[in-house]
C-alpha cells in the first residue's frame, strides 16, 4: 500500500459539515436559469443572498430568489452588501432573520468606500459585536489584516473572510503572505471572500490553507458562467488537495528528476 | 391615512393592519419581511399590528447578491 496522508476533514461552519469548500453568490447573472445552472455546476452548498425592498406593483408571480435557491436545498447566507454603517448592517441582518424564519447565520460586510468597496473595519467590529450579542452567527468579510482577523475571531465571529482583492475586481489574491498569516493564527474557518478572478486564484487561496472561498463575479461575469462554475469547483478541490498533500519546497536552482547514476556518456 | 412605504408616500385605510397592507400589495404568502419605523414586526404579528399615520414601512425580500 502506498503511503497516504490522513483523509481531509470536511469544512464545518456553525456545526454543519459541507462537502464543498466553494461558496457562491447569486448576483449579476443574466437570468435565473443561468444562476441556477451555475450554482448547480459549482457544487456549492452555501449561497449568499441580499435583502432589498420588494418591488411593489410588479408582477407578483415573478419567481423570487428563494424559489431558485431553496432554503431546503442550500444553506442561505444573507449578506449586508451595500451597508456603510454598523446600524444599517444590523438592521439588514434582523430583516434577513425575519425573512428566513429565524435563520441566524449571516455574512457581515460593512463597506467604507464606493470606489474600492473596501471594508470599514471599525464599523465592522461594532456591527459584529451587536450581532453576536443578539444571537447571530456571524461570518465576517474583512480586509487582509491579520490582527483584525484575530480580533474578529476572538469577539466570536464563526468564520473570518478576508478579501483577496476588492469585490468584483477579479485581481486575484494580492497579499498571499497576509492570507497565510491569517490562516496560521486562526482557529475558526478562514475563507477568501472577494477578488478571485479565475480558477488559479481559487486554487492559490486553497493552497495557502484557506478553508474555503466565496465568490460571485468570477463566475457570473465569465463568458460561460456555468463552465466557469465547474472550473472553480475543480480548482477548489485541486488547491485543497495540494495543500493537504504538502507541496515540495521551493529551491533557487534545479534538481534533476532523472538519476545521474548509470549514465553512459 | 398616509404612510411611507418603501420610501414612497402611500395611502392606506385608517388603522389598517400590516396584513391588510400586505394583502393590498398582493404579497400574501410571499417570502417577505416587514419593518415599521426601523423595528421588525414578526410575521405572527402582522394581523394584529395596526399602522399609524406617518409610519415608515419597509417591505423587503431576498434577491441575488454576493
Amino acid at each position: 500500500m502506498t503511503h497516504k496522508t490522513p483523509q481531509d476533514t470536511p469544512l464545518t461552519i456553525d456545526g454543519t459539515t459541507y462537502r464543498s469548500r466553494l461558496l457562491v453568490g447569486t448576483g449579476k447573472y443574466a437570468s435565473w436559469e443561468q444562476a441556477k445552472d451555475a450554482i448547480e455546476a459549482s457544487g456549492a452548498e452555501m449561497v449568499t443572498m441580499a435583502v432589498r425592498r420588494t418591488n411593489l406593483g410588479q408582477n407578483p408571480d415573478e419567481p423570487s430568489l428563494l424559489d431558485i435557491v431553496s432554503p431546503e436545498k442550500y444553506t442561505l447566507l444573507p449578506n449586508t452588501a451595500g451597508c456603510y454603517s454598523a446600524k444599517d448592517a444590523v438592521r439588514t441582518c434582523k430583516l434577513a432573520r425575519e425573512l428566513l424564519d429565524g435563520h441566524n447565520l449571516v455574512k457581515l460586510e460593512v463597506l467604507g468606500d464606493e470606489k474600492t468597496l473596501y471594508p470599514d473595519v471599525t464599523e465592522t467590529l461594532k456591527a459584529a459585536e451587536q450581532l453576536i450579542d443578539d444571537g447571530f452567527r456571524v461570518m465576517v468579510y474583512t480586509n487582509d489584516d491579520p490582527l483584525i482577523a484575530l480580533k474578529l475571531e476572538r469577539m466570536g465571529c464563526i468564520a473570518v473572510m478576508p478579501l483577496g482583492a476588492p469585490i468584483g475586481s477579479g485581481l486575484g489574491i494580492q497579499n498571499r503572505y497576509n492570507i497565510r498569516t491569517i490562516v496560521e493564527n486562526a482557529s475558526v474557518p478562514i475563507l477568501v471572500d472577494a477578488g478571485v478572478g479565475t480558477a488559479s486564484d481559487a486554487s492559490l487561496a486553497m493552497e495557502l490553507g484557506c478553508d474555503g472561498v466565496l465568490m460571485n463575479t468570477a463566475i457570473a461575469e465569465a463568458k460561460d458562467p456555468v463552465r466557469m462554475a465547474g472550473a472553480m469547483r475543480k480548482a477548489i478541490e485541486a488547491g485543497r488537495e495540494a495543500y493537504t498533500a504538502g507541496r515540495m519546497p521551493k529551491r533557487a536552482y534545479a534538481s534533476a528528476s532523472s538519476p545521474l547514476d548509470g549514465t553512459f556518456f | 391615512m398616509k404612510i411611507v412605504l418603501n420610501g414612497e408616500n402611500t395611502e392606506v385605510s385608517e388603522g389598517a393592519s400590516i396584513q391588510a397592507l400586505v394583502d393590498q400589495l398582493e404579497l400574501t404568502g410571499r417570502r417577505i419581511a416587514v419593518e415599521v419605523n426601523e423595528e421588525i414586526v414578526p410575521r405572527s404579528e402582522h394581523a394584529a399590528h395596526q399602522l399609524s399615520p406617518g409610519d415608515q414601512v419597509e417591505v423587503v425580500h431576498a434577491i441575488g447578491g454576493g
